[in-house]
């Protein structure tokens, strides 16, 4: 059965099998073009989600012509590099804010969908991912865990300004990660940015306790 | 929001109170018991009992039923067609999901105008049903207990397959989410939601197996269009068309993905 399905995937993906399709489709980037081109008149905007969302990036692109197969070393550095350059420091060189706001960020999960508007509050929806404090049970698994965060790496000015970086610009640090790039994609504010740091980094945070 | 409302409940009428691993797993536990509980009676068939009512009732300026709709098995074979859907039908010379084929049928048999047959493909609210989903839900019902059998044998089928699975991995948006960064991976969680790996045949055939459904936080019927619109809202898309050449390609890869699995739906969801 599995077989059975992986030859007519194969015949019908064009690409990583013979090459070409029966149906002569053409190449792979062939068809990754044509899916774009076919997603653009498939969608309409709504509400505050415009069409331009579907316009790609050069890490968006790369990131999805490699998403099964990892990119290749000379690719993953050159979105990592572009990425690095991304990120900007706090104004005024500080990275905590208040943990007990940045645990409210982590909670929220509202923001920039079709159903919000621009005056729906922007959550950064961690737990949906992460585990964070040990008193919110309800957390995903898609990211690592992160409880005791700051605890496991030490309290230094260089660790805190590695989560700034992270969360402010994951594919800085690991190319093509399924985190969206809270800073560089304008997500979430510099305040919240900061306060999503201290949730990390303060040693007075629950997820330090 | 109604869903973590909905797990604060559960987790409040549970007696769980914070100790986290262990917590954590009872709240898994107690949310399986809720779930297998639904599905002792399931207002679906309220939906499905309307649909067919619509399917064999005389409609449109043409006063016609579509009992000679053909939805791939033949005119007016309906036991069975959904499990081999989407599929190429040369009088449209087109693939078509479900939801396509009925609006060509109401519009080619019963002679409606493309507007009238999309209009509210997505029920609101009693006073705003939608004739898709409960056309959809009788549809859907006859291949309850069938396996999935979904082509891939004319070239339009090929082309559509490999266009759904490019989709699927198309990351964009001020999130960069795509349809794998939530369902590429084994065992992986949003909050408590267990989430399945779409791109195997155990987690398609599990996921696509079990739309439509009746969801008890929304009190409506949802179809397999229904869920894929609403994942691209979480995704941070534009609205996907209903009906649209995305929503059917990624509905070929998916439900031939699925294929060897036997058909469930409509099932009940939280």
């Amino acid at each position: 059965m599995h077989k059975t399905l992986f030859a007519a995937a194969c015949a019908a993906a064009l690409a990583g099998c013979a090459g070409t399709s029966p149906s002569g489709g053409g190449s792979d980037a062939a068809v990754r073009a044509k899916a774009v081109d076919v997603m653009k008149a498939s969608f309409k905007e709504r509400g505050i989600a415009k069409l331009d969302r579907l316009i790609q990036d050069e890490t968006q692109a790369l990131c999805s012509q490699y998403a099964t197969t990892a990119p290749p070393k000379d690719v993953a550095a050159r979105i990592e590099k572009a990425n690095m350059a991304l990120i900007k420091p706090p104004a005024d060189g500080q990275y905590l804010g208040d943990w007990k706001r940045g645990e409210q960020v982590a909670q929220r999960g509202t923001g920039f969908q079709y159903s919000d508007t621009e005056k729906t509050p922007v959550g950064g929806n961690c737990y949906a991912c992460h585990q964070l404090s040990k008193q919110e049970i309800s957390y995903g698994t898609i990211g690592p865990s992160l409880y005791n965060f700051g605890k496991l790496r030490g309290f230094t000015p260089e660790m805190q300004k590695y989560a700034w970086g992270k969360v402010y610009n994951a594919h800085a640090y690991a190319a093509c990660s399924n985190m969206p790039r809270f800073g560089a994609q304008g997500i979430l504010s510099e305040q919240q940015l900061k306060d999503v740091v201290a949730l990390l980094m303060d040693p007075k945070s629950p997820v330090n306790q | 929001m109604r869903t973590r409302a909905l797990y604060a409940g559960l987790l409040a009428a549970a007696g769980i109170v914070a100790a986290p691993q262990a917590a954590a797993q009872d709240a898994v536990k107690e949310i399986e018991k809720y779930r297998e509980a639904l599905q002792d009676g399931n207002p679906a068939e309220l939906w499905e009992a309307r649909g067919e009512d619509l399917w064999k009732r005389p409609a449109g300026p043409r006063k016609v039923s579509l009992e000679k709709c053909d939805l791939g098995l033949g005119p007016g074979v309906v036991k069975g067609a959904y499990a081999q859907l989407p599929r190429y039908f040369a009088d449209a010379d087109r693939v078509m999901d479900l939801e396509t084929r009925l609006v060509h049928c109401r519009m080619t048999l019963q002679g409606l105008t493309r507007e009238e047959a999309t209009k509210q493909p997505f029920g609101a609210g009693t006073d705003r049903k939608s004739d898709n989903d409960a056309l959809v839900a009788y549809v859907t019902a006859e291949s309850k207990g069938v396996k999935m059998n979904v082509p891939l044998a004319h070239p339009k089928e090929k082309e559509m397959y490999a266009l759904g699975e490019k989709m699927f991995y198309f990351r964009g948006g001020p999130y960069d989410f795509s349809c794998a960064t939530c369902h590429a991976a084994d065992n992986t969680r949003i909050r408590l939601q267990d989430l399945p790996n779409l791109t195997k045949p155990a987690g398609a055939q599990l996921a696509y197996t079990g739309w439509p459904a009746y969801r008890v936080s929304q009190g409506e019927l949802r179809t397999f269009q229904w869920r894929l619109n609403d994942c691209f809202r979480q995704q941070r898309f534009p609205e996907l068309a209903f009906t649209s050449d995305a929503s059917i390609a990624l509905t070929s890869f998916l439900a031939r993905n699925a294929n060897g699995a036997e058909f469930k739906a409509p099932t009940i969801k939280r």
